[in-house]
């Protein structure tokens, strides 16, 4: 089984240092009037398809939704403008605040999780093991599935009634749990279940890491007499640094973006327990109809991960200066 | 990688194993055995997605416990093909991951070609552009692309899952980086040979990128095969559903004996598919999902 997480590399330059080639540079920078006049055309054609399907279902529907977030709509199209109005509606509604902190508990309760899983498989597994390469692919299993059969096998699993957990608990002598169906336990399984689905992707991204150490750093400290926990939390860890700070920011872009799970769970509930931010803003537009309100929260959404981006380039350099 | 404990180099001094040997053996077959269990653990859920697809109502339907169905049936695969249109969600899936995935490659190489190797005006400014999509997710445009796609006319028909996605930021960025390391003497000696643009593109870089297209189809279809919330915006006919959407509507669907059942038959027939491309192809699919993380 070949080494996981190494990065797509092109192919080295054959001729790169050839005579040859300088003369072909050469060439082509001075460049024949035909070949400059032929060569003017060609970025715009390669890019132009992108361009316009961006222009067309990413540009124009980013504007549209920012006009919307100033008017009052029900329905499609037409709409009143209303100012700030949407916003100044955020800053008092009650169930906002509901799914800004089910957003924070659910993106603190995934993210160290996952990326905790990940890194301790990964260091495990970074190890010549019987059995590796099988026990790699099978953590990497679950990535594979949709958000939608993840929710639905869940939903199975979970179910009080007839699910196998319950009936697991119940054939030791234990009492069934509610899971889902509980506002105390609903926020919980969630958690448990996406943090099922990342942990093979955290692991995946760990492995590539470490590989990326050099061995003679781990035996040099293993011979200046550094115990494993040591070499791990004074050697590792440091050199994971910047994985870390990537993972993160990803996790977090991944939590606060995952909807199919909790769409397919619970949608939502018991009540408001597992209504996220991304939830609400589906919800406002489609349930309650509020299709400029849906519009401004999305956009606080935006600046949410938009503020993450930013704290993460930081963190990003400072772990760069610190190594 | 082999399965020996012992160290493949000839250990010249012990004979016997030291104790400090034995116990790091003992310690390497411990840690095998609970990442073993953590592993079957962590498979489980996909197993009992296939066991309960195969166990007929009576038993699914039963606080009992078991982890194998005593009279195993493929009854509710049958019962749910012939009374949902599974036939057509698949069909429809295959259609929308297939030429979404074609086509979306094609548009994610040259974007990425253009933006690596060519400068012309508004480079920079297109390439921040496409980067901050990144950030915006689906439920914000969701509305406005809706809009876009019905003054189209495109409601209802797999176009409308496939144009909107033909944009794949992640795979341009993927392009992009990819191509960066193609060197320019190749390029540069094409040109001097007399090959135009285009011929250049399609005989010279293009070969050299097949790692990148095998990333790039995996990534793309697994992420077709996979999409639910603009597919469950744009479709609306029972017939013209996705596999996801259609597996969406069954939870509540009260036709069948066994609901449950008919549920894990559907996951079973959408999960199976990238299995197999994933056990055939898991070295690119692992590099590919890692080469999104490496950003």
């Amino acid at each position: 089984m070949s080494p996981h997480g190494e990065t797509l590399t092109a192919p080295e330059a054959p001729t790169a240092a050839t005579p040859a080639a300088d003369v072909a540079r050469a060439a082509s920078r001075t460049g024949g009037p035909a070949g400059r006049r032929r060569g003017r055309w060609a970025p715009y054609l390669f890019v132009g398809p992108a361009g316009l399907l961006f222009l067309a279902f990413s540009l124009v529907p980013i504007v549209i939704a920012v006009a919307l977030s100033f008017q009052d709509t029900a329905t499609l199209g037409d709409g009143q403008w209303v100012g700030a109005d949407n916003y100044r509606t955020m800053l008092s509604d009650p169930l906002l605040r509901t799914a800004l902190l089910n957003t924070l508990v659910f993106t603190v309760g995934t993210v160290p999780t996952a990326m905790a899983i990940g890194l301790a498989l990964a260091v495990a597994l970074n190890r010549p093991l019987p059995g590796r390469g099988l026990l790699r692919a099978l953590f990497f299993v679950p990535m594979v599935a949709a958000g939608v059969v993840v929710g639905v096998i869940m939903s199975w699993i979970f179910n009080p009634d007839y699910g196998v957990a319950n009936n697991a608990l119940r054939s030791v002598g234990l009492e069934g749990l509610p899971w889902l169906t509980s506002p105390r336990t609903a926020m919980v399984t969630l958690v448990l279940v996406v943090v099922w689905t990342r942990i093979g992707f955290c692991m995946v991204i760990y492995l590539g890491a470490l590989q990326s150490i050099p061995s003679e750093l781990r035996e040099a400290a293993a011979i200046d007499g550094a115990s494993r926990w040591q070499r791990f939390r004074r050697l590792t860890v440091p050199m994971l640094a910047p994985t870390t700070s990537i993972l993160l920011i990803l996790n977090v872009v991944f939590s606060l973006q995952a909807f199919d799970v909790i769409y397919v769970m619970t949608g939502g509930g018991p009540g408001f327990s597992t209504t996220v931010l991304i939830q609400y803003v589906f919800r406002s537009a489609f349930a309650d109809a509020r299709m400029g309100y849906a519009a401004a929260l999305g956009l606080l959404l935006v600046l949410i991960l938009l503020v993450f981006t930013l704290l993460r380039q930081r963190a990003t350099k400072k772990a760069e200066e610190l190594l | 990688m082999t399965t020996t404990v012992l160290p493949a180099r000839p250990v010249p001094v012990r004979a016997g194993r030291s104790p400090r040997e034995r116990r790091s053996h003992r310690r390497r077959w411990l840690l095998t055995a609970g990442l073993t269990a953590v592993a079957i653990l962590v498979v489980f859920p996909l197993y009992w997605m296939v066991v309960s697809a195969l166990t007929p109502g009576g038993q699914s339907q039963s606080s009992e416990f078991y982890l194998w169905p005593d009279a195993p049936t493929t009854g509710n695969f049958t019962e749910v093909f012939a009374t949902q249109p599974v036939w057509h969600w698949l069909g429809n899936s295959f259609l929308v991951a297939t030429v979404g995935t074609a086509l979306s490659v094609c548009v994610s190489l040259g974007a990425g070609y253009a933006l690596a190797k060519y400068r012309f005006r508004g480079r920079g400014l297109l390439y921040a552009l496409f980067l901050v999509t990144i950030m915006i997710p689906i439920q914000v445009t969701l509305v406005p692309a809706f809009l876009v796609v019905a003054r189209l006319g495109l409601v209802d028909s797999p176009w409308a899952v496939i144009l909107p996605t033909l944009f794949d930021v992640v795979g341009i960025f993927i392009a992009r980086q990819f191509m960066l390391g193609v060197p320019d003497a190749l390029i540069e000696a094409a040109r001097l040979d007399g090959a135009g643009e285009l011929r250049t593109f399609f005989r010279v870089v293009l070969p050299s990128c097949g790692p990148l297209v095998g990333v790039l189809v995996i990534l793309g279809f697994m992420n077709r095969w996979n999409d639910f919330l603009w597919p469950l915006v744009v479709l609306q006919g029972n017939e013209s559903l996705t596999v996801p959407v259609g597996l969406s509507t069954l939870t509540s669907n009260p036709a069948f004996s066994s609901p449950w059942g008919a549920v894990m038959a559907v996951a079973t027939v959408a999960v199976v598919p990238l299995l197999v491309v994933f056990l055939v192809f898991q070295r690119t699919f692992v590099q590919g999902i890692a080469s999104t993380g490496i950003k």
